[in-house]
């Protein structure tokens, strides 16, 4: 609702934003969102999705990246799949934000305690251990994963795994009950 | 009652008011087909090919504004389904496909005949299922045809395995469709009609841009007060032909690439645009930038994924077009003609939509003009898709709602014949005439056949330059005139043709055989008439606004 005329040849900076989506628990679901994402040019940084605690919807967390407008026709295309309940995008939204990693670094046993430091001051853990490596947990922001995994880089990394942010709104807001009043 | 699932699908499209299929049998669709076999309130119009059978139930959803239906078998059946699903879907006009699937049990493993149909049709479809328990078939029809024709219409597509045809159901009628997930019910803001009617009031140019969604939902009759209220006169897009009577005189015919002169140097130069449901295509806008670029806009459509699609809306209103063009029409103050109407009634005295006089060659823009003169919108145009669709979007003033068929999102080439079929069937007592270049025809020649079969008085004024007439007009245009495979001038005597299959055959060579044959053919009511109309070979659709350009490009004529 912005601008006049000429407004259509202004240029918008991307940015990341990060929305939830709740859908039906049905098979197929994720190749319609997907598909939607990949036919009209939307750019999907990280999903995840899995159930919640009603059996017959899931969540999908999704990070984009676009423009404003770009933002806006993603949130009203997704929410025209009839599969789709509710489109809930956290811009501008105190969240708490996680993403979860696993990270296999070489370990040799000179370097074990350097590596062990690291893993302390990012309150990570070691979950398996070999004659040569380690697999690290990581859990926090997407920030903090990302810090870790460049600390650790220099050990050499041999695989990384990691689920993609998951978000939830502060306080007492739940995706559910935007949900419901919208019903 | 206990019934198999291929009898509950039948009585499931019955109980909500299907009368008319569009189909063909295949393996899987054997249940279903015999399901049908001893109902006498609802019948199957076997088509020759599925493409067909998905055009004919668009045809019909547009002549009659009910949801058309179509059949086909797994497979190929199903994958022939397609363009017409897509050609359905860009246009927004509610159908629902059933098709066959294989068994359950090997879906998946190649079965023969095996297409991942719903994974092909999601992105063309408004949604689409596939049956994995029989006892859902009574809902998920429900559902569809709930889905298909509410909100902002489209195909839908129910897959069903053939063992769910033959599993036995518990068969209850669903009165009530319920789906969490979707309410295409939308409230109206009325802060937003507020907006709109200051931006109205407060306008010196204004221009009412107008596309199907006022067709889609029946708001001609809003549409038209509000114009003669407010004075602000009325460009359609293709589809929005017969939104208000192109006769009236505040309608501008159809804007766009091949619009007149006078709607598009409206649109250029106004300082309001009320888009209603339009959607700011490519063909209507040419290079978007310099589109209406001294215009507010006010956009209003059912779908809110549209406003700001394109072009950023100053005001938006999201709702059915019927219920805002009401409140607005109540709230608006009326306003005399201004000296806008003037400048816009100069550019209409200056750049006429003529049609060229020649008595010695076979125009094709006058077999369309004299048309229009012998029905004046009375009957039930058809198009297919090419230079004689402009023709007719340029020369036939619609003057009706429903009453031009044209594909225009996907411009489908072999859309016209059967959709004229599904209008046809639908409005058993309308005329119904199509008209089609010689390459479109070609490419559903064989549903002249269910025409034929049905005794449908379908008048067939095939303007046939031998050419694939547009491509030929934009590589003479910007190609150096070289024409690369648009030659169909091998081709059969359209005449003998229409004898071959049992229908009427004309042929028209000169000017003055257009009128006393087209009469002819109106009065043929028991099969469908074929007019061979050999016009001159090289006709060019003007004017043209070449893609992506602007209207300083506009050409009126063919360029010396």
């Amino acid at each position: 609702m912005s601008g006049g005329g000429n407004g259509r040849e202004v240029m918008q900076k991307p940015m990341q934003h990060t929305i939830t989506v709740l859908v039906e628990n049905k098979p197929g679901v994720l190749a319609r969102v997907a598909g939607l994402f990949a036919r009209r040019g939307f750019n999907i940084e990280s999903l995840a999705v899995s159930i919640t605690d009603d059996p017959t919807i899931s969540r999908m967390t999704i990070v984009v990246t676009g423009d404003d407008s770009t933002l806006q026709q993603i949130n009203k295309q997704t929410s025209k799949l009839i599969d789709v309940i509710k489109v809930i995008d956290y811009s501008g939204v105190p969240i708490v934000e996680r993403e979860l990693a696993m990270i296999k670094v070489k370990a040799e046993p000179s370097r074990r305690a350097e590596i062990m430091q690291i893993v302390d001051i990012f309150r990570a853990k070691i979950i398996d251990i070999s004659e040569t490596t380690f697999t690290i947990e990581v859990t926090g922001s997407v920030a903090k994963v990302d810090a870790i995994e460049r600390l650790l880089s220099p050990f050499g990394i041999t695989e990384v795994v990691r689920t993609g942010k998951i978000a939830m709104a502060r306080g007492e807001i739940t995706a559910m009950s935007q949900v419901n009043d919208n019903a | 009652m206990k019934m198999n699932g291929a009898n509950a699908l039948i009585q499931s499209l019955v109980d909500h008011g299907v009368e008319v299929i569009f189909g063909i049998p295949g393996g899987v669709m054997i249940p279903i087909y015999d399901a049908l076999y001893d109902r006498k309130d609802i019948r199957n119009i076997l088509m020759r090919h599925e493409q067909g059978a998905a055009h004919a139930a668009d045809g019909y959803a547009r002549a009659t504004g009910k949801v058309g239906v179509c059949f086909a078998t797994s497979g190929p059946g199903a994958t022939n389904l397609v363009t017409g699903i897509a050609t359905a879907q860009m246009d927004s006009i509610p159908i629902l496909a059933v098709t066959g699937q294989c068994r359950t049990t090997v879906i998946g493993k190649d079965a023969f005949q095996e297409a991942d149909i719903t994974g092909i049709t999601m992105p063309i479809t408004k949604h689409n299922y596939l049956i994995k328990n029989p006892a859902d078939i009574p809902r998920v029809i429900a559902e569809a045809l709930y889905i298909a024709r509410t909100g902002r219409p489209g195909p839908v597509l129910v897959d069903v395995p053939m063992d769910m045809s033959l599993a036995e159901v518990d068969y209850e009628p669903i009165r009530e469709v319920k789906i969490r997930s979707y309410s295409p019910e939308v409230e109206i803001d009325d802060s937003a009609i507020d907006k709109a009617v200051e931006l109205i009031e407060r306008s010196e140019r204004p221009v009412l841009y107008v596309g199907g969604g006022v067709i889609t939902s029946g708001a001609s009759q809003e549409l038209l007060a509000l114009s003669e209220k407010t004075h602000i006169l009325v460009a359609t897009t293709l589809l929005g032909k017969g939104a208000i009577p192109e006769t009236h005189p505040h309608s501008l015919g159809m804007l766009g690439m091949h619009g007149t002169a006078y709607a598009n140097h409206a649109v250029h130069n106004c300082d309001l645009l009320i888009a209603v449901g339009a959607r700011f295509d490519d063909r209507v806008t040419g290079k978007l930038a310099a589109f209406a670029k001294k215009a507010k806009v006010i956009h209003i459509d059912i779908d809110p994924a549209e406003i700001g699609k394109t072009v950023p809306a100053d005001v938006a209103i999201v709702g059915d077009c019927k219920e805002v063009l009401k409140r607005l029409v109540e709230r608006v103050k009326p306003r005399q003609e201004t000296d806008w109407n003037k400048q816009i009634m100069k550019w209409r005295n200056e750049y006429p939509l003529v049609c060229p006089t020649d008595e010695d060659k076979l125009l094709p823009q006058c077999v369309i003009a004299k048309i229009w003169e012998m029905t004046r919108g009375e009957v039930i145009v058809v198009t297919d898709v090419g230079q004689h669709q402009m023709f007719a979007a340029l020369h036939y003033k619609v003057t009706k709602p429903r009453h031009f068929l044209s594909s225009g999102g996907l411009g489908t080439m072999g859309f016209g014949l059967p959709a004229a079929i599904g209008a046809q069937v639908g409005c058993p007592d309308k005329t119904v005439v199509l008209i089609c270049g010689d390459g479109g025809f070609q490419m559903t020649i064989q549903e002249l056949a269910p025409a034929v079969e049905h005794k449908l008085p379908i008048k067939i004024c095939l303007i046939n330059n031998r050419y694939l007439g547009m491509v030929r007009q934009w590589q003479e245009l910007f190609w150096n005139g070289r024409y690369s495979g648009v030659d169909i001038s091998v081709q059969p005597d359209f005449v003998k043709l229409a004898d071959a299959y049992g229908a009427a055959g004309f042929r028209v060579e000169q000017p003055s055989e257009v009128e006393p044959t087209f009469k002819k053919a109106m009065e043929i009511n028991d099969r469908p008439t074929i007019i061979d109309f050999v016009v001159h070979r090289e006709e060019n659709v003007f004017p043209m606004i070449p893609a992506g350009g602007t209207i300083e490009e506009m050409m009126v004529n063919r360029p010396k």
